[in-house]
């Protein structure tokens, strides 16, 4: 196997807030291999965004080691920053500059420059060249930011939390940027708390909680590797006796949500023909049924017994 | 690694030139308030085309190229907490062609400034001479730099903007009022005439006074260069050393204490304008030689 282009052994960082002592990475050791996806998954203060700073020389780890291209974050100062390109979770730029002044200025700073007019293209920011940063939609701010962590040509491209706060429509014009970047082969590390953004992206997903990996693995290695329930979704012309969908053959969990009944089952057939059956007993009727497979939330709820977004 | 240095300070100067031609804020507290306080004092001040006229310059003068100090602790706490500062971070350029391309910036934005005031003055307020061009360029040059390391140096040692205000606020009153920018020196007790020669705004303020009034010559400017040319080189250096990215990195109370180390310079030029005397005489006799000079006779009615 090639070596890793991102190497990370026993990560520890902890902070000291208002003279408490919060532990934000807790032993943190995984690998990502050239030109692939790789995730970190977790809900906020998972110690995600502290970890990828690590990783992009803006903080030192307290413990453990890092590794980009071959290079230590910390101290291989200028060479490794032309190598690595980034998008910060909290980040500015001055609400005077123009769009295509930010990519010369930033391009200016490296050895190896893209060329800024096909960036303007490629991230359809053409016709706003020369609008002012502070006119730029939070959409458009996030399309440049991701230009600019392309200026340099980088080897690994770090992306922290790049669809934050967007609306979906931006959301998925991001997905289909950072897929094109999955096709031009860059290694881009990625942090989200989205489970559609994690399982859409990622060749590999670390779902990270308290500092820690609670489990490495692809997207489908992941969902296969629990033992969640298939989330069954269904309307009926006329509302149930309460209790009566909980007891069908391998119903886990029943909840009606305003008129919608959402069944987790262990055994979905089953319990599709047991439902089936107990409507034609009751003479009722099914208006919509719809079957989901286990999803990332799932073995995250599983692993933690919390959700993404608690 | 040095040109990459000076390719990267340069790269950032004319962005922020760019950005401050921008920006009307800047324009207006920089060009057009001193201008109108120019005109101001002039027709209060100096009636005529008095030698006044020349003192008056130097000190709005003065004022324009103190206001490096303002300008840039501010702009730099403001890139520090909007996380502007954060994302060169990332980028290949360290602290000193950060802060280098702010002073030249500031520079490269005070000298037509300048210029635009001392032409006003010459062509439209009827100064009787050009004065000491080249002491007023130099001292200028020096002192536009050596305020903008005074201003990055407050910027370094402040954790927020409100903090930041408030310190400028208590140093800039200071540099306004007791270094003879605003109030003639020779005007004050001997003992404030004494503490002013502490502060860095009085190398800066008698120098062009007597500059631009042609009452000094090169050499005799010597003094004040120095004085600011050594002020500037420890304030960026110490502005170096205490520089944060990051608007979360706090700096602890003590290092607020290097701001003190940017004054040595003037505390050793102080002491010994002070024992030796020389200084406050030569500005007491400059100033009454301005009071007893006489304004040229107005032109004769041709008949």
């Amino acid at each position: 196997m090639p070596e890793p282009i991102i190497a990370v052994e026993g990560l520890f960082k902890s902070y000291n807030s208002n003279g408490v002592i919060v532990e934000a990475v807790r032993g943190l050791s995984f690998s990502v291999q050239e030109g692939e996806v790789f995730g970190l998954l977790g809900p906020n203060g998972a110690g995600k965004t502290t970890t990828v700073e690590i990783l992009e020389g803006m903080r030192m780890p307290d413990r453990g080691t890092a590794r980009v291209c071959g290079l230590d974050p910390e101290k291989a100062g200028s060479e490794f920053k032309q190598k690595i390109g980034a998008v910060l979770q909290s980040t500015s730029l001055p609400d005077k500059l123009r769009v295509k002044e930010a990519l010369d200025l930033f391009a200016n700073f490296y050895t190896s420059r893209a060329d800024t007019e096909s960036l303007l293209k490629r991230f359809q920011l053409e016709e706003k060249r020369n609008a002012f940063y502070s006119h730029l939609s939070g959409g458009q701010k996030q399309r440049l930011a991701l230009a600019m962590a392309l200026v340099n040509n980088p080897q690994v491209v770090f992306l922290d939390e790049p669809t934050a706060g967007l609306d979906p429509q931006v959301r998925r014009e991001i997905y289909d940027i950072i897929e094109e970047l999955r096709k031009d082969k860059k290694t881009v590390l990625i942090t989200t708390h989205y489970i559609e953004e994690a399982e859409r992206l990622c060749d590999r997903v670390a779902i990270v909680d308290h500092g820690r990996i609670i489990k490495i693995g692809s997207p489908r290695e992941l969902k296969h590797s629990s033992a969640g329930t298939t989330r069954i979704e269904v309307r009926l012309a006329r509302p149930l006796t309460n209790g009566v969908l909980s007891t069908l053959e391998g119903v886990a969990d029943c909840r009606d949500f305003e008129g919608t009944y959402v069944l987790h089952s262990t055994l979905p057939p089953r319990t599709i023909v047991a439902l089936v059956k107990q409507l034609e007993a009751e003479n009722n009727e099914l208006q919509s049924l719809e079957m989901f497979s286990p999803s990332l939330e799932d073995v995250f709820i599983e692993l933690t017994g919390r959700r993404l977004r608690d | 690694m040095a040109s990459n240095v000076l390719a990267n300070t340069w790269t950032l100067t004319k962005v922020r030139v760019r950005l401050a031609m921008r920006n009307r804020t800047f324009l207006f507290f920089s060009l057009f308030m001193p201008l109108g306080f120019l005109f101001f004092f002039v027709m209060v001040f100096s009636k005529g085309d008095s030698p006044w006229t020349a003192f008056i310059l130097g000190s709005i003068l003065t004022m324009t190229v103190m206001g490096s100090f303002w300008g840039l602790s501010v702009q730099l706490v403001t890139f520090r907490e909007t996380g502007i500062l954060r994302r060169f971070r990332l980028a290949p350029v360290g602290a000193g062609p950060m802060l280098a391309s702010s002073i030249l910036a500031n520079y490269i934005l005070v000298v037509p400034s300048a210029a635009i005031e001392i032409l006003v003055t010459k062509w439209g307020l009827h100064m009787q001479s050009w004065g000491n061009l080249w002491a007023m360029f130099l001292l200028i040059t020096v002192g536009s730099a050596a305020f903008s390391a005074f201003g990055l140096i407050v910027a370094s040692v402040t954790n927020t903007m409100q903090e930041t205000q408030v310190i400028n606020q208590i140093i800039w009153t200071a540099f306004l009022f007791l270094s003879g920018a605003t109030v003639p020196l020779a005007r004050f007790p001997h003992w404030i005439q004494g503490a002013s020669l502490f502060i860095p705004a009085t190398y800066l303020a008698t120098g062009l006074q007597f500059a631009a009034t042609n009452l000094a010559t090169l050499s005799e400017i010597a003094t004040d260069f120095v004085a600011l040319a050594l002020g500037l080189l420890v304030a960026f250096e110490i502005s170096r050393q205490l520089f944060r990215w990051e608007p979360e990195a706090k700096v602890p109370g003590r290092a607020k204490l290097w701001v003190l180390a940017a004054l040595v310079p003037f505390v050793a030029f102080g002491i010994y304008e002070n024992v030796a005397g020389h200084r406050l005489n030569r500005i007491r006799q400059d100033f009454q030689l301005l009071d007893t000079r006489e304004a040229p006779a107005p032109p004769s009615d041709v008949h």
